[in-house]
């Protein structure tokens, strides 16, 4: 006889391999099963205890494939847990697989995957954003409960707005990026998936805490618990919104349901004004420079040398890793390692790279400026709902451009959460609420009581 | 020192001394290991896989700045270089470039008896890439083999600015480096691969070339002199020389064309991303207070505390081992005496035989050697041979002496001995008596022969002058 999460976690792999959303690169199923007869056992306990939870796929699993999403890396089993899954497996959580995703997190879509693209669960013909994209669907059709992205300039923003699920970006250096495969380095954080804002809460819990294998690790997280701070209200609070993320290329009901969400919050006692954040404008240059740099040393490592893709026959070292990479990148990691190559290059560093520091360090600025006035500050999430597979692939520019509203985040290293806050037709939409640097209890109150006092928090249709 | 020579040196010192990596817990004692036994996801560089500096291998590269009378930054900084390479797991090194740990040091180079600066332009912190190892030769091995055991092995670069003006003086000034970074304790020398130099080498108004890995000591000398000369010759010849980088074959001794400018490498160097930067101001204080004697300090305090002269003091501290060595002994016996003996027979001694004063034997034997001497017991040749033998074969001095028959000789055997030369050598006497001193060694050298060396010079001497009368 099978216990209970013995047969939840069955009905899952059932509904996972039926499924038409590609949300998975590998499955981990012989070891989920396992892990969960040990918790029916109780040999396993935890805060995730029995959970159904889903990892990207360029967060390391001791014993499980990790592809990133690349054919590079096709076959490569990492030798240790990234420090994320280890405190997620500590916690009892069943780790169903690894998720689908852009190649290296390069994209906003999972249009990059070698492994196919990732369909959104409220409409199958729709990208499910990216480029936690199988992290964003697994959660929103029901193939885990929980799930880990990477989030880079929205990456998991974007595909928990585009699937109807809450997403959070941490504070830079709250959560561990040990056994995260960089792709820009300096910008990108772990965080949490999940249906509701009190699940994401407790995944955050498990997640955040100082990791002295991580040097830009913080203690900050260790002196919180996340989950206490759900039922805080928001009375008393300002929210800020910031003029500029409301600009050219907002979707009206994107523009609609991110206010309503605002007058929501209004009515529940907070108070709200306008502010302005200038150097967002610059923002989307300065991001894709420096996560170009970034990326293009990151990747250097993929040499096909000790792990990964081997291919034809071996001639001399030069020869045999220019046509693994060759063969095993894709052309959006190319064009990104490429421009990011050029931009480091002598003569253009202080023209490309610096410069982006510098708006950098001005977009910060923005941000605390801000911070002074406000607690929260308010927009929405992507600038337009969900769009169609194939609908923005030959144009690179248009996709880096639905990425306005979240990667200033990113740069300013402060956290910020989606949750969702209407539809536009049957697609749903994210208001996105951004705090100051471990603001995180406050945004983690604010999007539960907005949570607790709306109905957006719904299921597919036919799930 | 030739006026026109400019040479300029970079070099790259394992801190072999550490028990772990630059920026992981591997072990860094793999020599003699199995390949590829020594590491881990970081040092591999997997993906995934975060650096964590090694705040001990810091306190050793401030150390090293200091010693060197460098200013220490208040900040310092790691970078990424960038470049392909089958030893470099991650495809670029972690260093450091703008923001160096220390800068603008000094440190004197002796030649000839002259000192002079040579100004330290920085000294910075960097990660050993791994090892290639090639089945044969270069040229004909089909694969070659990667060991990552070398990987994240914490190195400090010196880079000197262009102040050196001789191939010798380059030598002098790495040998006195290697004993700056003995005395701190941080660095072992004698480990394989544990220092490389680059040099950089002009003649006056010529183009740059620079000489990479060089990987002995005696290295640095030969293929300065080598590329000095090719440049001088080609200047001769009215050719000119282009500035490029070349490699030193140790074996063929030349140098051989590496890359010309044209090629110089890109590296893209941009600050290192996963290492935030380190504010190093307090640490300076703490370790200036903990810094050893460093051997200008201790050659001045051993020629107050020891009367010992200027140049047994400086030849003492050149290397911290025999410094030691020569503490040991001159706690226990006379300290002048002492000084000649370790300084001038053993160090000469050891010099000859190409070994170092870690393979002489324990102190307390020259202890025992100079209180025999002290007590004329042995005389300066038997105390030579008794060191001889004790490097050559071992043992114990006092067995030495006795089965060697080195104690010096009764006085009436000497005396008996000297008696018998002077009549045996008549002419000599008499070439003595009409005022030629000379004839004065020539008798003392009969009798030391005729006594095997056990007499002592300095009574057979004065028995001559006895017996002859003689008032020279």
């Amino acid at each position: 006889m099978s216990g209970q999460y013995e047969e939840s976690i069955a009905k899952v792999f059932d509904r996972i391999k039926k499924s038409k959303i590609n949300a998975y690169i590998t499955l981990n199923e012989h070891e989920a099963m396992e892990t969960a007869r040990a918790v029916d056992k109780g040999e396993v306990t935890g805060r995730l205890a029995g959970m159904p939870v889903a990892i990207k796929d360029c967060i390391t699993t001791k014993g499980i494939q990790t592809t990133c999403g690349s054919k590079i890396l096709t076959g490569y089993v990492p030798p240790f847990d990234a420090e994320v899954t280890a405190r997620v497996k500590k916690e009892g959580a069943v780790i169903i697989g690894k998720t689908n995703m852009d190649e290296f997190a390069m994209g906003s879509s999972t249009e990059n995957s070698y492994y196919g693209v990732t369909r959104n669960p409220w409409d199958l013909n729709r990208v499910a954003g990216g480029s936690s994209g199988g992290s964003g669907a697994s959660v929103a059709g029901l193939e885990c409960r929980i799930s880990l992205g990477t989030d880079t300039g929205g990456s998991v923003r974007c595909p928990a707005s585009y699937c109807g699920v809450v997403g959070i970006k941490p504070t830079y250096g709250l959560v561990s990026r040990y056994g995260v495969v960089e792709y820009a380095n300096s910008l990108e954080q772990v965080g949490p998936i999940a249906r509701s804002v009190s699940d994401a809460a407790l995944m955050l819990d498990v997640i955040a805490g100082h990791d002295p294998k991580d040097s830009t690790s913080v203690g900050e997280a260790d002196k919180v618990t996340y989950t206490d701070h759900l039922n805080e209200g928001v009375k008393g609070l300002t929210i800020g919104v910031p003029e500029e993320y409301f600009g050219e290329g907002l979707n009206p009901s994107v523009e609609k349901a991110v206010w309503d969400g605002i007058m929501t919050l209004n009515k529940l006692g907070a108070d709200y004004k306008k502010v302005s954040l200038p150097h967002t404008k610059y923002a989307l240059s300065a991001y894709y420079i420096i996560a170009m740099c970034e990326a293009s040393s990151n990747l250097a490592r993929f040499d096909g040398l000790r792990y990964g893709l081997r291919t034809g026959k071996d001639e001399n070292w030069h020869s045999t890793f220019s046509r693994i990479r060759a063969e095993g990148f894709g052309q959006e990691v190319k064009r990104r390692v490429m421009l990011g190559t050029y931009a480091l290059s002598e003569g253009y560093y202080g023209k490309y790279y610096l410069k982006a520091l510098k708006v950098r360090t001005l977009i910060k600025r923005d941000f605390e400026k801000a911070f002074k006035d406000v607690d929260v500050l308010a927009a929405p999430t992507m600038p337009t709902p969900a769009f169609k597979i194939g609908e923005k692939t030959e144009e690179p520019l248009s996709m880096y451009m639905a990425d306005v509203n979240t990667l200033p985040i990113n740069l300013a290293g402060v956290p910020s959460i989606s949750v969702p806050c209407g539809f536009a037709g049957r697609l749903p939409i994210g208001l996105q609420l951004i705090g100051d640097l471990f603001a995180e209890p406050l945004l983690i109150r604010t999007a539960y009581t907005f949570e607790a006092n709306t109905n957006f928090q719904k299921l597919p249709e036919g799930f | 020192m030739e006026d026109d020579v400019i040479i300029g040196l970079e070099i790259h010192c394992q801190l072999n001394k550490l028990n772990s990596k630059l920026f992981c817990g591997c072990s860094t004692k793999h020599h003699g290991s199995e390949p590829n036994t020594h590491t881990c996801p970081v040092c591999l560089g997997l993906p995934g896989a975060l650096p964590v500096i090694n705040k001990k291998a810091v306190e050793y590269a401030i150390m090293v700045g200091l010693a060197l009378n460098c200013g220490i930054a208040e900040h310092t900084q790691f970078y990424r270089k960038n470049y392909y390479y089958p030893d470099l797991p991650r495809g670029f090194q972690i260093t450091q470039y703008d923001y160096p740990i220390a800068e603008n040091g000094m440190m004197t180079v002796d030649v000839d008896s002259i000192e002079r600066p040579v100004r330290i332009k920085r000294v910075h912190m960097e990660e050993d890439p791994g090892r290639l190892v090639h089945q044969g030769s270069i040229e004909t091995s089909k694969y070659v083999l990667v060991d990552y055991n070398r990987s994240g092995m914490p190195l400090i670069e010196v880079v000197t600015e262009p102040d050196l003006r001789s191939p010798k003086e380059a030598r002098r000034f790495i040998n006195k480096l290697r004993n700056i970074l003995e005395y701190l304790d941080v660095f072992d020398g004698s480990l394989e691969g544990a220092l490389r130099v680059d040099a950089n080498v002009s003649l006056k108004g010529g183009a740059r070339v620079e000489i990479k890995n060089i990987s002995s000591y005696k290295g640095v000398e030969r293929a300065l002199l080598f590329e000095i000369s090719r440049q001088r010759n080609m200047k001769r010849r009215g050719v000119t020389v282009t500035q490029e980088t070349r490699h030193y074959d140790d074996e063929r001794n030349c140098t051989i064309t590496l890359r010309s400018k044209e090629q110089a490498e890109e590296y893209r160097y941009f600050p290192e991303a996963d290492l935030v930067p380190l504010s190093v101001k307090d640490w300076e204080n703490k370790l200036k207070a903990r810094l050893p004697e460093l051997p200008e300090a201790k050659r001045d305090r051993f020629r107050s505390q020891y009367g010992i002269s200027d140049n047994h003091a400086k030849v003492l501290t050149a290397e911290i081992r025999l410094a030691n060595y020569y503490e040991c002994v001159a706690g226990k016996c006379d300290p002048v005496m002492a000084a000649t003996w370790v300084a001038d027979y053993l160090k000469g001694e050891l010099n000859y035989r190409d070994r170092d004063v870690r393979d002489a034997f324990e102190p307390e034997k020259m202890i025992f050697i100079i209180d025999q001497l002290k007590k004329a017991i042995i005389t300066d040749k038997g105390a030579v041979e008794v060191i001889r033998v004790l490097l050559d074969e071992g043992g114990e001095p006092a067995s030495i002496i006795k089965s060697r028959n080195l104690a010096k000789v009764e006085s009436d055997i000497t005396r008996k001995a000297v008696t018998e030369v002077i009549s045996e050598n008549a002419s000599a006497v008499q070439d003595l008596r009409s005022g030629k001193p000379q004839a004065m060694n020539f008798l003392v050298g009969m009798v030391m022969k005729k006594t095997r060396g056990r007499a002592d010079p300095e009574e057979v001497n004065l028995l001559l002058r006895e017996l002859l009368e003689c008032t020279l």
